[in-house]
């Protein structure tokens, strides 16, 4: 390019915009929009007779999508339009997602918080007429605990290990070998898992049923999602921790203990509990290697014992009885509480133990 | 307190393929020894040499000598973990442990080795803290995370987690090149300090550095992109910046290539 060049001989840039201001919708539009089209979808849900509220729910959400489109066209301009229509698909998406979990709660709270008083927490179905008033889950809560709590002992150990073989030491063809297999254990069904360790350990080595055997096919299906949660979290713990940590003449096995570890325990711990509840609501494998009891077993090494989610199996399983009914329903409430508070107390550990910045 | 170390035929490879050639050069003890170069010809690895860094690197293996003192650190029977606790190392970014106080991290090395009295590890954390230049600052929040301070206070803390194990040599690898001037001047100034007492080696890009804070100078370079890098010399920093004896050396200081 020579010196020579004056401006006129450029190409102009094409005037994109003049103003730097633009017109706005105020701050409450998209909550009015909101208002208006509920409104409008209700009453042209009741006006035409549609019997389901979904179909007004759905009606309203569609208003509510080209309402907010066009209105900010109209006033804002193309752009902002596009940027209001995907935040207003955002928003039905999330609705649409929390509904049914919401109304899962609702519902059982409804149903079940009658039920659940300190007689339903505290006495077994031993002597209580399936079909007849009182009993309670005391045996089930008690194998449910007792069966977690020794699948949770066998896996998170076993899957944590696993996962600082594959990130810290592995290479080669053992690690693999090992990825593949968690991989494959990933996706095994729990009934096949069931019918894995009832084939090995009731009818091949001869134990008779009990929670033990139920907490070992619980334990294979909590073990891949250990190894996996815990490996990306091991994975996220900068290479140059470890390097500081070796240059500090600290020996490989105690820089992972001491420097690695810690660093990831938040995630490790939050992974750990996730698979908890996954494998709280376990039934199948249950069923298969537990069998059921109206008793409080408390050994679960010896005989069957019962489970929250067999018991409500059970007290569903009869046509038309109101008080096993209520009874499945209560038991319901307590395992969603149970997992809910898993879920809060995994992620009170990550806050807790998560490296913090600032003073 | 701070060694000699003698290089001898050294060569480094990652895999297949070479990364430094052939190297032989003494270090001076309470010296500071700055590399200076272009990039990638083979200055950090060298340094992760003299202490078997090196190696951590999965397929990573070295040739040839490096003596400190008279023992041989690639001799058959040396614990890496032994060279590690003598030969001491700073990063390029500032990496203090995420999950520590400001006195742990100081007291990492000691307390991971197995030293358990409060007094002893008291008395180190203050005298390593004042050693960088950092107790000042940071006395009255011991206890707070160390990744809550500012860079230049974060790579002060890692070199007073350095000097905590009271190692013979001071290996550092760009120390500054995170950092704002007037931090650099305040990792500038410890070095000077830190030289009375430890033989330290430091990485560099910046070759005012390179002069302001060396006793000796070593120059490396690399035939071209792929073949591994040189010691093209070493001399002392006055000679190198004034009047090196190779004609590559005065071309990358004068800044005619590199």
């Amino acid at each position: 390019m020579s010196t020579t060049t004056t401006v006129s001989d450029r190409t102009p840039a094409p005037q994109l915009s003049g103003r730097l201001t633009a017109a706005k919708l105020p701050r409450w539009a998209p909550a009015g929009v909101a208002v208006l089209s509920i409104a409008v979808g209700c009453v042209i849900g009741a006006g035409a007779g549609l019997a389901s509220h979904i179909q007004w729910g759905l009606i309203s959400a569609l208003l509510f999508v080209v309402l907010s489109f066009g209105l900010s066209a109209k006033v804002e301009g193309v752009r902002q339009a596009k940027d209001r229509l995907a935040t207003s698909l955002i928003w039905v998406a999330f609705i649409l997602a929390v509904v049914p979990l919401v109304s899962l709660v609702v519902y059982t709270v409804q149903q079940g918080a009658g039920v659940v008083d300190g007689n339903f927490l505290n006495h077994s179905m031993r002597g209580v007429l399936q079909s007849g008033p009182g009993g309670g889950i005391y045996h089930a809560l008690l194998g449910t605990l007792q069966q977690v709590g020794l699948a949770t002992a066998i896996a998170a150990p076993i899957g944590l290990l696993t996962a600082v073989y594959l990130v810290e030491y592995g290479r080669g063809r053992l690690a693999k070998t090992v990825t593949f297999f968690v991989d494959v254990m990933t996706g095994v069904p729990s009934i096949v898992a069931g019918l894995f360790v009832l084939s090995v350990w009731i009818l091949g080595l001869g134990f008779t049923y009990s929670g033990f055997a139920g907490s070992l096919a619980l334990a294979i299906l909590m073990m891949p999602v250990v190894v996996r949660s815990t490996e990306e979290m091991l994975r996220l713990v900068p290479n140059e921790l470890r390097e500081a940590s070796y240059a500090l003449g600290v020996p490989k096995w105690k820089t992972i203990l001491r420097v690695v570890i810690p660093t990831a325990i938040g995630g490790i711990t939050t992974g750990v509990m996730l698979a908890v509840a996954r494998i709280t609501g376990e039934t199948a494998p249950v069923m298969m290697l537990v069998f059921v009891s109206d008793s409080i077993n408390p050994d679960p090494f010896n005989g069957p014992q019962m489970n929250l989610p067999v018991y409500i199996w059970q007290q569903y399983s009869q046509v038309n009885n109101s008080f096993g009914y209520a009874r499945a329903w209560g038991a319901a409430l307590v395992l969603i509480a149970f997992v809910m508070a898993l879920n809060l107390v995994a992620r009170g550990i990550a806050r807790w133990r998560s490296p913090k910045a600032g003073n | 307190m701070a060694k000699r170390i003698d290089v001898s035929g050294l060569s480094a490879f990652y895999g297949g393929t070479k990364a430094i050639e052939d190297i032989s050069m003494t270090i001076e003890p309470r010296s500071v020894t700055a590399f200076i170069g272009p990039s990638g010809c083979g200055k950090s690895t060298f340094l992760r040499t003299l202490n078997r860094m090196h190696e951590v690197i999965p397929g990573a293996r070295v040739e040839g000598k490096v003596l400190l003192d008279d023992e041989n650190l690639y001799g058959p029977g040396v614990d890496p973990v032994a060279v590690r606790r003598t030969v001491g190392m700073v990063f390029q970014r500032p990496n203090p442990f995420p999950t520590m106080s400001i006195y742990d991290n100081v007291a990492a090395g000691l307390k991971l080795a197995g030293v358990k009295k409060k007094s002893v590890l008291d008395g180190i954390v203050e005298q390593s803290l004042k050693g960088a230049n950092l107790w000042k600052e940071v006395h009255n929040r011991l206890n707070k995370p160390g990744a809550g301070l500012s860079g230049g206070q974060q790579q002060r803390l890692c070199i007073a987690r350095a000097i905590a194990v009271q190692p013979e040599v001071l290996l550092m690898d760009e120390p500054c090149s995170a950092l704002d001037p007037i931090s650099t001047l305040a990792i500038e100034d410890l070095i000077g300090e830190l030289k009375s007492r430890f033989t330290i080696v430091i990485v560099t890009h910046n070759m005012q550095q390179a002069a302001r804070v060396s006793d000796r100078t070593a120059f490396f370079n690399l035939a071209g992109v792929g073949q591994p890098g040189k010691l093209i010399e070493l001399d002392d920093t006055q000679r190198i910046f004034s009047n090196p004896s190779v004609q590559a050396t005065e071309d990358y200081i004068s800044g005619r290539f590199g």
